[in-house]
């Protein structure tokens, strides 16, 4: 849960690219993830020119490169765990280095890992740069459907009370537990989770009578329209640009050309 | 069951997309025709209830770890097939944007894998077939079990099948499946007990909670007819890009199958439709195949010497970069050339600031 609050808390800041228009931030994360997605399953070295925008977004809106990192790894074990099969069935050395000869396995490992840190990183720091409820109303713009649009922003609300509430009842469980913390039996887990779930329940039927009072008609408004300006235009066309060129040009190859190195 | 971006292709992440796109449309629309506005925190409240049952834990009897409720199934139970779709995707789309658990391509996978199975499946199907009309506290609890493991079960089977087309991770078939399916059945065992506890302790608390529930899930209109229409889209879309992609990918997968399970598991790659799709695929893909040195050995080893490979053009950069020495070099140099721009960066905001 502190992931969420430390992301609104990122998200209220005033850098140049939190001032974009989050539609503009939504193209351009999808194009980067399509981008970084499509190299092959043996590519690392051409993922590398696509390290610079995770790097200068995070420059560029000051969101410390310690929080993305950190957000970026919660995603490590799962990818770890699928990636790490690849070394033992794929043992075709594909590369030799010096003496060391390295498998497809390893290769194709080591790209998933790059891959993945670079995927997650993007979406990481299109939620700390954007406040949420403008990426909503970017998103009802691009014709996502209303409900569920209206419907991500109020699970996005309550997530914080709800879990509130789960925490005081697993408090109010140590408490009597004598001292010691024991994990909950089924018998004890059902009725507490039942009773979370009628309180949650009960907690929308009062939500509901207040919207009602406030003559809510299933739509949230918001005060002031987004504007789509040139800069945001001009964010798109760059990032996109970059990225077909790193994807279809060997950028890493023609440095090493530069250089000499054969 | 979180897919993530890195082990899916674009291919089959934006099939996928779509497909999930059209499932969200379809179930907004069967929403709106229903004129009541308090279904809308509902599903707002609910979906947080998802967050927060998750948080806490209960021990699983005789093995020592602890699990928590999915929420997919008691969703549908307490909101019907479409608003707990929309509720379910909205959860996901939270957990891959806050969370880090999958990712945004990777987002339409999940959410067909997690939130589709049990709510067009096995909610109308399995649950509604067995609690029916007249629910007592054993077709209740009967009925939540066994539609939480067969969902479940699906949505694994849907996981292996997505990562299959993608071909980036080198897990045979064979493996993954029985790698996937039963821990996936322990895991539904749970989930269906916790599921049926949960749902038996509502209904005995307050019955008219799930009598209303049911009430508001409309199941006129879910025509049988239409569901099956639907899903049979979906594969075909699915199935398109699983075609496309067995002949994008032949070379990882197929040494794989051959290496460890024989053949069997593939369809013939010497047919005609193969053949076509291939040159189908080399005249239209925008993200034409790589080529890579692993495929010759294979070649010449004669397990596959007939497979027709989709060839290269010619005027596609060097694909083998990523594994030459120049390549690594290279990829190292536009490493330090992106921090080096991060740097100066830095340095020029600061000054402004």
């Amino acid at each position: 849960m502190e992931a969420l609050a430390g992301a609104s808390g990122d998200a209220l800041g005033s850098s140049p690219v939190h001032r974009l228009d989050p539609r503009a931030k939504c193209v351009v994360t999808v194009l980067f993830v399509v981008a970084v997605t499509s190299f092959g399953r043996y590519d690392v070295s051409r993922l590398m020119p696509f390290v610079l925008y995770p790097v200068a977004i995070a420059t560029l809106s000051g969101v410390s490169a310690g929080s993305v990192a950190a957000r970026t790894l919660a995603a490590a074990p799962f990818i770890l765990l699928v990636g790490l099969f690849n070394p033992f069935f794929d043992r075709q050395v594909i590369v030799r280095i010096g003496g060391l000869a390295v498998t497809g396995g390893w290769m194709s490992f080591l790209s998933i890992a790059v891959r993945s840190f670079l995927a997650v990183s993007a979406a990481v720091l299109l939620v700390l740069t954007t406040r949420f409820d403008l990426l909503c109303a970017g998103l009802r713009k691009m014709c996502l459907p209303r409900v569920f649009v209206t419907q991500l922003e109020f699970l996005h609300r309550y997530i914080g009370l709800l879990a509130g509430e789960a925490q005081r009842m697993v408090r109010a469980h140590d408490l009597r537990s004598n001292g010691n913390r024991p994990k909950l039996a089924l018998v004890v887990y059902a009725p507490m989770i039942g009773l979370l779930l009628l309180r949650a329940l009960d907690r929308a039927t009062r939500v509901h009578r207040a919207m009602k009072a406030r003559l809510f008609d299933g739509e949230i408004r918001v005060l002031r329209p987004l504007a789509f300006s040139r800069s945001d235009f001009l964010f798109i066309l760059a990032w996109g640009g970059y990225f077909l060129v790193c994807r279809f040009a060997d950028v890493p190859g023609l440095l090493s050309g530069l250089a000499g190195v054969r | 069951m979180h897919m993530a971006d890195a082990l899916l292709s674009p291919a089959v992440g934006g099939a996928m997309w779509a497909v999930t796109a059209g499932l969200t449309a379809y179930s907004a629309k069967k929403l709106k025709e229903i004129p009541d506005d308090s279904r809308v925190p509902l599903m707002g409240v609910l979906g947080a209830f998802v967050f927060a049952a998750q948080m806490i834990n209960f021990s699983i009897p005789a093995t020592g770890s602890s699990g928590h409720l999915g929420g997919g199934m008691i969703l549908a139970i307490l909101l019907g097939p479409h608003a707990a779709f929309l509720t379910l995707a909205s959860v996901l789309v939270v957990q891959a944007l806050f969370f880090a658990d999958g990712g945004l391509l990777a987002l339409g996978c999940n959410i067909f894998n997690m939130a589709f199975f049990p709510c067009f499946i096995a909610y109308p199907f399995i649950y509604r077939k067995i609690a029916g009309r007249y629910a007592t506290a054993k077709t209740i609890s009967v009925a939540a079990t066994v539609s939480a493991v067969i969902g479940l079960q699906l949505g694994a089977f849907s996981v292996v099948l997505e990562t299959m087309a993608s071909g980036i991770s080198a897990l045979p078939f064979n493996a993954f499946v029985l790698l996937m399916q039963p821990i996936h059945l322990a895991i539904g065992l749970v989930e269906g007990v916790v599921t049926a506890a949960v749902v038996l302790f509502v209904w005995q608390a307050r019955p008219e909670v799930l009598a209303m529930a049911e009430e508001n899930a409309p199941m006129r209109g879910f025509s049988m007819k239409k569901v099956l229409a639907g899903l049979a889209a979906a594969a075909l879309v699915t199935g398109g890009a699983l075609s496309w992609f067995a002949s994008t990918y032949p070379d990882g997968l197929e040494w794989s199958m051959a290496k460890t399970s024989g053949s069997e598991e593939l369809p013939a790659p010497e047919g005609g439709i193969h053949a076509a799709l291939a040159g189908i695929q080399e005249k239209t893909a925008f993200l034409p195949d790589y080529g890579f040195r692993a495929s010759e050995p294979e070649k010449s080893a004669g397990t596959e010497a007939e497979t027709p490979k989709p060839e290269t053009p010619a005027a596609w950069p060097n694909p083998d970069a990523g594994t030459s020495v120049s390549g690594l070099v290279g990829g190292a140099m536009t490493l330090v050339l992106a921090a080096a721009i991060g740097m100066f960066l830095r340095r020029t905001s600061a000054a402004r600031r």
